[in-house]
């Protein structure tokens, strides 16, 4: 066994050490819950986490043995450490409040990102040469642990906000925290559309007219909405016929479009089905599975991640970057999307911090705008990686 | 500005618009809507209750600038403007990263269609140095300013004021408070005794005792802003383009240049360019990557440069004697570096020109004749055979075009050189002429009787190097370190106080910290734990 499938197996089995973990996460939502008090469901779910992480350092670490360099170079490296900073940051806030429940939100959302960095191409790829620097392990390392710690702030914000909003009937904060919990269905679903499909090796090619910079496109889901005057050259492949308007530039494009409404499309029917069973909004159903926690201590958690996380990622995401960003390309800031949305992320955090100076900006606006700044975050991540072109887009 | 003063019943003088008196607590007779108080049971203690001028003075203009600038909720505003500014502008490449011949008029809308229109005539597609941006920061830049002397002046008078002894309704009004019927000596030394052991100083009075850490925690964001306020001074500073050289020079193997923006003071020669990609066949656990990207994948590039000084005066028109003054070599996140200069490498023109091209010279029989070398630089006029013939250079286009009026050269660099020949024996005047053209040799006549090959071709690349120098940088980086000092000491450290009150109706306890009252309660009840003092009441809790 070399280090590569060694490290592949390590990651498995914290996938599933975490998966087993939420079950207990969830048993510690009995009737009779003392926060402080620790119960045996308590323990068992916290070792298993720690079990996980244990684990999935050493797929790391193994990694890095196969590699020769730090695994935080592509897309599915980064998500994957970043999962492993999330839960590292809930196993710290953990141990400061003793407050396990956050486990329920804080390791479901490490799965999912692993899920979904999962289906990104997952083999070792060679350091192009701009990103061979020491910057790489300390600039990387850092905005990643910063991020997870203010993802924390989101987990505890989602937290109080399944608590507190008030869910007798539907009004604006209701239909936005069902809207949270939907985009994370649908992240859920799309990580199971693209395997499944993956598995079986499902392609459809579709040639594109001469003046486009590409050939060809290949989906690797059936086709919704086909690229603009594409062709589709695969025989026996679905194909509705519908092309993508004009405001959708570039092939590449069409073929995001179609992966997302698929996400979107199929997240409802999950999201329809789940709300079936609960037989109420989601929301108003984990209220109830929820119960009563402190909302101060929540509060403080919220604001505390932030505390932490804001000066790590100023640090990390635009001091230790522009001293990189010197070295390598001689200047510090240039206004790429990247370092943009990372002035944009620290502005954000900032703006957070000094509203919590003003009055009535305490717990459930915090818990709001933490929300958002994860979903900035993930923007950046995400978006600006995927479909705006810049000179981050290593992945 | 002329100062009123109020003067509270301990005896303390206070500003106009003091809240809370700075000695003793009290809270002044009608200034307690000022931080809304009165309908409040727990006192605003964010800044004492200090007289800020922007609460006090609201008449001038003057007044009412202070003012605006002061509020946290017109700095927040302006974050939050300059923030969704900042991400509009990423919708679409800035016009430096467009990319594209097309000029900015035309490119978004060709691009993108109506919304790359709207974008381009909004401006956005220079937005980051566009006045309104820069103005947008400008006020950020103030607010920091204005924020911080409103603020910073009269809490550190407050807090320099303070009595140990306060006034009861002071006690009362903090959030966290408690009280005792009484307390005796021995659960006193115990409260001392952990207050001490966390680094508590105390300070006692006629029976009172005030506790206090940490106050340094209160200046970390006035410390913050001084950083943010020093960065942007820097950028404004790098406004000025005698701050800072940013130029480019491309630079062949083989050749010297002037380094552009040193004031023709430094040369840099390029002594060898090397690039290396990653190879599948080598490197067996990055093949399944390699192979999965249609393009290769680099790892290194790389100038051996030479970096000379200029020695002496120079004199125009006449070659400078250079002194070798650094040696090595400059890759992606290696610089070179010599007197404050940092040369990048940046670009390069890969196996772009042709250094040097040779030929053989084959006889009617088959039999070789001669061979010769063509030096793209040196270009000579002709060249001389061995066996005593000639190579005349009747034409040379270093990069050949054809126009309607027959071959020219489109540039000076020999990209796709063309050269046509006459090989002349003993001195005649007209020759056998030869036609090199897209690394081939045709006969210009059928009458020839010699024919010519290329037999090596030799290739050089081009290496392009950005040529930097900021004398801003330093202001940066002191900027950023203050920063995050003056981050770190607010927000990891708390002000915490305690007040021991003793009263008609017993010992009063008040407790205040800046930030994180979990961890106030905490030590709290560790403090207090064992002794007359009753469990701690939280009159601010979240319901």
């Amino acid at each position: 066994m070399d280090y590569y499938e060694i490290s592949s197996n390590l990651l498995n089995i914290s996938f599933f050490l975490y998966l087993i973990s939420i079950v207990f996460f969830g048993a510690i939502l009995g009737k009779n819950r003392d926060e402080r008090q620790k119960s045996k469901v308590t323990k068992i779910a916290i070792t298993l986490t720690i079990l996980g992480f244990v684990n999935q350092l050493g797929s790391f670490i193994f990694r890095w043995l196969e590699a020769g360099h730090i695994p935080v170079s592509n897309m599915f490296e980064y998500i994957y450490f970043f999962s492993m900073c999330l839960i590292f940051a809930f196993l710290l806030i953990h141990f400061i409040y003793k407050y396990s429940i956050l486990g329920l939100i804080a390791v479901p959302i490490a799965v999912v990102l692993i899920g979904y960095g999962s289906v990104f191409p997952t083999e070792v790829t060679p350091l192009v040469d701009s990103l061979q620097s020491n910057w790489l392990y300390i600039h990387v390392t850092t905005v990643a642990l910063a991020q997870s710690i203010l993802a924390i702030s989101f987990v505890a914000g989602v937290l109080y906000l399944i608590v507190k909003v008030n869910q007798e009937k539907s009004n604006k904060e209701t239909t936005f925290l069902d809207l949270i919990l939907y985009f994370i269905v649908s992240v859920v679903t799309f990580i199971i559309l693209t395997f499944s499909f993956g598995a079986v090796d499902y392609e459809a090619v579709f040639t594109l007219p001469e003046e486009e910079s590409l050939s060809e496109v290949t989906y690797t889901l059936p086709a919704l909405i086909g690229p603009t005057d594409g062709e589709l050259e695969t025989t026996d492949r679905f194909y509705t016929g519908i092309e993508a308007p004009g405001f959708v530039n570039g092939p590449d494009a069409a073929r995001k479009l179609n992966t997302l409404i698929w996400s979107l499309a199929t997240g409802l029917v999950l999201y329809g089905i789940l709300r079936l069973l609960a037989r109420r909004r989601l929301g108003a159903f984990l209220q109830d599975k929820f119960g009563r926690v402190n909302p101060d201590v929540v509060d403080d958690i919220i604001y505390r991640a932030v505390a932490i996380g804001f000066p790590l990622f100023t640090l990390g995401g635009l001091i230790f970057a522009a001293i990189w960003a010197q070295e390598a390309w001689g200047r510090f800031w240039g206004w790429d999307p990247k370092e943009v949305w990372a002035l944009i992320t620290w502005l954000f955090y900032a703006a957070f911090l000094h509203l919590r100076l003003t009055r009535g900006w305490h717990g459930k606006k915090s818990a709001w705008l933490a929300v958002i700044g994860f979903g900035i975050i993930m923007f950046n991540l995400i978006v600006i990686n995927l479909v705006i072109s810049g000179m981050h887009s290593y992945a | 500005m002329s100062v009123n003063t109020v003067k509270c019943e301990c005896g303390h003088i206070n500003h106009e618009g003091t809240v809370l008196c700075e000695a003793c607590g009290k809270p002044i007779k009608g200034n307690q809507h000022i931080d809304g108080n009165d309908d409040k049971r727990v006192l605003e203690m964010r800044y004492e209750g200090s007289a800020r001028r922007s609460k006090t003075y609201k008449r001038t203009i003057v007044d009412k600038i202070w003012a605006f600038f002061s509020s946290v909720k017109v700095g927040v505003w302006l974050i939050i403007i300059t923030l969704i500014l900042s991400a509009l502008g990423t919708i679409y490449p800035q016009e430096p990263f467009k990319n594209s011949p097309l000029p900015a008029s035309q490119f978004y809308e060709v691009e993108y269609g109506l919304t790359g229109k709207i974008f381009y005539q909004l401006g956005f597609h220079n937005m980051y140095d566009s006045w309104w941006y820069i103005t947008l920061v400008a006020m950020i830049g103030i607010s920091l300013v204005i924020c911080s002397l409103d603020r910073y002046i009269p809490l550190r008078r407050a807090l320099k004021n303070q009595k140990i002894k306060r006034h009861p309704t002071f006690v009362k009004r903090q959030r966290v408070v408690s009280s005792a019927d009484s307390i005796s000596d021995e659960s006193f030394q115990k409260i001392k005794s952990e207050m001490k052991k966390k680094r508590y100083k105390i300070k006692e009075e006629d029976g009172h005792i005030f506790a206090e850490k940490n106050r340094f925690s209160r200046w970390g964001p006035y410390v913050n802003h001084i950083g943010l306020i020093i960065i942007l001074v820097a950028a404004i500073l790098r406004m000025f383009d005698v701050m800072h050289v940013d130029d480019y020079v491309w630079v062949r193997e083989g050749e010297t240049r002037v380094i552009p923006g040193t004031n023709q003071e430094y040369y840099v020669k390029n002594e060898n360019f090397s690039y290396d990609f990653y190879d599948a066949e080598e490197d067996e656990r990055f093949r399944e990557a390699i192979e999965n990207t249609s393009e290769p994948i680099p790892k290194d590039f790389q100038t051996d440069a030479v970096i000379y000084k200029v020695k002496g005066e120079t004199v125009i028109g006449e070659e400078p004697e250079l002194e070798e003054i650094k040696r090595g070599e400059i890759r992606v996140n290696h610089p070179i570096q010599f007197d404050g200069f940092s040369l990048y490498q940046a670009g390069n023109q890969m196996e772009s020109e042709y250094d040097s091209i040779s030929f053989s010279i084959t006889g009617e029989d088959g039999e070789p004749v001669a061979d010769f070398t063509f030096d793209t630089d040196e270009a000579p006029y002709q060249i001389e055979l061995d066996n005593g013939m000639v190579v005349r250079i009747d034409d040379y286009y270093p990069q050949l075009e054809f126009t309607d009026k027959g071959p020219s050269s489109s540039s000076k660099f020999p990209r796709n050189p063309g050269i046509i020949f006459s090989v002349l024996e003993n001195g005649q005047e007209e020759g056998e002429r030869f036609f090199y053209l897209q690394e081939d040799v045709i006969g210009l006549s059928d009458e020839n009787t010699m024919t010519m090959a290329v037999s090596d071709i030799e290739t050089r690349s081009a290496s392009g190097l950005t040529v930097k120098k900021d004398y801003t940088l330093p202001f940066f980086l002191i900027g950023a370190i203050i920063f995050m000092i003056g981050v770190s000491q607010g927000l990891y450290w708390y002000h915490r106080r305690i007040w021991i009150h003793p009263s008609d109706e017993g010992y009063l306890v008040g407790s205040h910290t800046n930030k994180n009252w979990f961890g106030m309660k905490k030590e709290l009840s560790e403090i207090f734990e064992g002794t007359e003092v009753k469990e701690f009441k939280d009159q601010n809790e979240l319901k």
